[in-house]
């Protein structure tokens, strides 16, 4: 399978009043075409940012400070801005969390669907509100006509998912970025919204990010697993052999912390600690090592970061 | 949409009620006797007395009250004492004066507040926001009449550029045929051309001070309603659809910022439009604000009451088309109104 999207050495930094935050670190992994890979970690590990960094779309106060991004053989960190607002929504697109603010309020769902089709010019604007009809009606919207003239305030959470979808596959994209989708559905929209996708991405031949906290929904969609922690990628690998023998000690306690069928509730263990502040983290050291029971006098020194690739490989001096 | 209009202003008639209550009652309550007043300072008791009763202020108060209601249903808003003019003709002339100062002083205002709200919030910290920043502060800490007075000394006494500051037409132009009161617009509907450029000569300063005084609410609201829209969840999947930069602002985030754009300016203009007597005295304006305060100085019941009624039936009206404007701008709103 050929490369569509090498993530090398990528460090970003965030100017705050606080102090420089180095969100990201020597962060590697890469994405094959039409290969479904999950991003996984807790909150503020940095899995938002690097795809934040790959769309191009960083705050104003992020940069990335070192690393390529290589997209299709473009590398997106010399393009200029202008390439890669072609890129975005034609080659790689995202999807967001809470689907209902994530859509323009006040604009007609087909509207904002013929928008991404019009921006990208491969429609004739004559032809756009019955292409976004087309598209609703792909993503099982009930009624597409109809509902191509409806607001987002008239759609439910799930609806809202599936309009958002629409418009991130709206120009077919080789890579499909999914931001934590189903955060804000409930359960059954999530696994209905999750079947969408897969499906969608397997039809188009589509590689897709999947960035969540859900190790369950990882392993139930994915191929490939990398696991982050305060801005590092601390383990990757192919997802079966990954959760069935985590190398990494954060991996393994993400694990021990996450419900599975057979594991009684009282069982599940938090991980002791919480993200160390990446505005004083030494360069190029673990920054689990203050939350890890595994640690060793040599856990200070510098660790030679994951290289991107399809391995299963650990960030770790003292491995499981 | 026509029964939505019709509601809101059959809700309006208890405010409108309300409003002449309180004016009757005020008015009333005011200092000064303007039977006393109009008699001069050498008429004696007896004199004052006939006037007082000529004017009916010897009745009771709820006498006075039913009459003056009887009048206005009957379209008649009384009396001026100082002119001796009726009310209704006299604020028929002048509201369009005041209506048309506001109106261009706001229109220019929001041709500056709004791209400059636009360029502060899209680029922050560059010298586009300073500079709004700067306008902005200037604009709001400077009085309207100095602004006003700064303007003429300037482009009248100094650079000659505009005429002389005496109302709303030179004297030797005759006023344009009176269709909407507004000059600008009854001399392009009578196709004069020189009229039209003597009466936007007498307006630009005036207006100008208007725009200067109202510029720093608008911009700040604009820029801040901006950045608040900008870093909406919207807007970023907006970008990850890689949208254009001017998509992006102006379809997707200006028009999401309209609202509260909407409401101050609703605010100034209803504002502006009774309260600036004081750019209406530097430039001799014959509007309603300087017509109310002179009535007021002159204990002059009648043109207040009319002047205060006026403006409570124009925010009517100004609150029912901004409603309108909410309606059309967010759909959301649209079922609730």
């Amino acid at each position: 399978m050929s490369e569509l999207l090498r993530v090398e050495n990528l460090s970003v930094a965030f100017r705050t009043r606080g102090g420089i935050v180095r969100a990201l670190e020597t962060v590697s992994f890469s994405i094959a075409r039409g290969e479904t890979v999950a991003l996984v970690g807790e909150s503020g590990s940095g899995k938002s940012v690097t795809a934040y960094a790959a769309m191009g779309i960083l705050d104003p106060a992020g940069q990335v400070t070192g690393g390529r991004i290589v997209f299709d053989g473009i590398d997106l960190t010399e393009a200029s801005e202008r390439e890669i607002e072609d890129l975005r929504g034609r080659e790689m697109s995202m999807i967001f969390q809470n689907p209902r603010a994530a859509l323009n309020p006040i604009r007609r769902i087909g509207t904002q669907i013929a928008d991404v089709l019009l921006r990208h010019g491969n429609i004739r604007r004559a032809d756009a509100p019955a292409e976004a009809v087309r598209l609703l009606a792909q993503v099982g919207i009930p009624d597409p006509a109809r509902r191509s003239r409806a607001y987002p305030f008239e759609l439910s959470g799930g609806m809202c998912q599936r309009v958002m979808i629409a418009i991130a596959l709206a120009c077919a994209p080789s890579l499909l970025i999914a931001d934590e989708p189903t955060t804000g559905l409930d359960v059954t929209t999530q696994a209905v919204a999750m079947d969408l996708v897969r499906d969608l991405a397997r039809e188009r031949q589509m590689a897709t990010l999947l960035i969540t906290h859900d190790l369950a929904l990882a392993s139930e969609y994915c191929d490939r697993v990398v696991v982050m922690h305060a801005g590092h990628v601390v383990e990757s690998g192919p997802v079966a052999e990954l959760l069935a023998a985590p190398r990494h000690p954060y991996t393994a306690r993400l694990l021990a912390a996450t419900p599975r069928p057979g594991i009684a509730l009282g069982d599940l263990a938090a991980i002791p600690g919480e993200l160390p502040d990446l505005r004083r983290a030494a360069a190029g050291v673990c920054r689990f090592a203050g939350r890890c029971d595994r640690r060793r006098d040599d856990c200070a020194g510098s660790l030679p970061p994951i290289p991107p690739g399809p391995l299963h490989d650990a960030a770790c001096w003292n491995p499981l | 949409m026509l029964t939505l209009i019709g509601r809101r202003l059959a809700a309006a008639i208890p405010s409108v009620i309300g409003v002449v209550v309180v004016t009757f009652v005020l008015t009333r309550a005011l200092p000064g006797d303007p039977a006393a007043y109009f008699a001069g300072p050498n008429a004696d008791a007896k004199a004052i007395a006939e006037i007082r009763t000529a004017l009916g202020l010897d009745r009771s108060l709820p006498e006075q009250f039913v009459r003056y209601v009887g009048d206005l249903l009957r379209g008649d808003l009384g009396q001026s004492l100082s002119t001796g003019r009726p009310v209704l003709v006299e604020l028929a002339s002048r509201l369009p004066a005041s209506l048309e100062l506001t109106l261009l002083g706001l229109v220019i205002s929001l041709a500056i507040a709004l791209p400059l709200g636009i360029l502060a919030a899209t680029r922050p910290n560059s010298w586009v926001d300073h500079l709004c920043r700067v306008i902005v502060t200037l604009g709001v800490s400077m009085p309207t009449f100095f602004t006003g007075l700064v303007l003429v000394y300037v482009f009248y006494f100094l650079l000659g550029w505009s005429p002389a500051p005496l109302g709303r037409l030179d004297a030797f132009f005759s006023s344009p045929p009176d269709r909407t009161g507004l000059y600008l617009v009854d001399s392009l509907l009578a196709g004069d051309a020189e009229t039209f450029v003597a009466a936007a000569g007498q307006l630009v300063l005036p207006a100008a001070t208007l725009a200067i005084f109202t510029l720093a609410p608008l911009a700040r609201m604009t820029r801040a309603s901006m950045l608040a829209v900008l870093s909406a969840d919207f807007i970023r999947t907006a970008r990850a659809s890689g949208l254009s930069g001017g998509t992006v602002v102006f379809a997707y985030a200006f028009r999401n910022a309209m609202l509260p754009v909407v409401t101050t300016l609703g605010m100034v203009f209803s504002f502006l439009l009774g309260a600036n007597v004081l750019v209406e005295k530097v430039f001799a304006w014959p509007g309603i604000g300087s017509y109310a305060i002179e009535a007021l100085i002159a204990a002059d019941y009648a043109p207040i009451q009319g002047f205060v009624l006026t403006m409570a039936l124009l925010y009517v009206v100004l609150n029912l088309s901004i409603d309108l404007l909410y309606g059309i701008i967010d759909p959301r709103l649209e079922p609730a109104a």
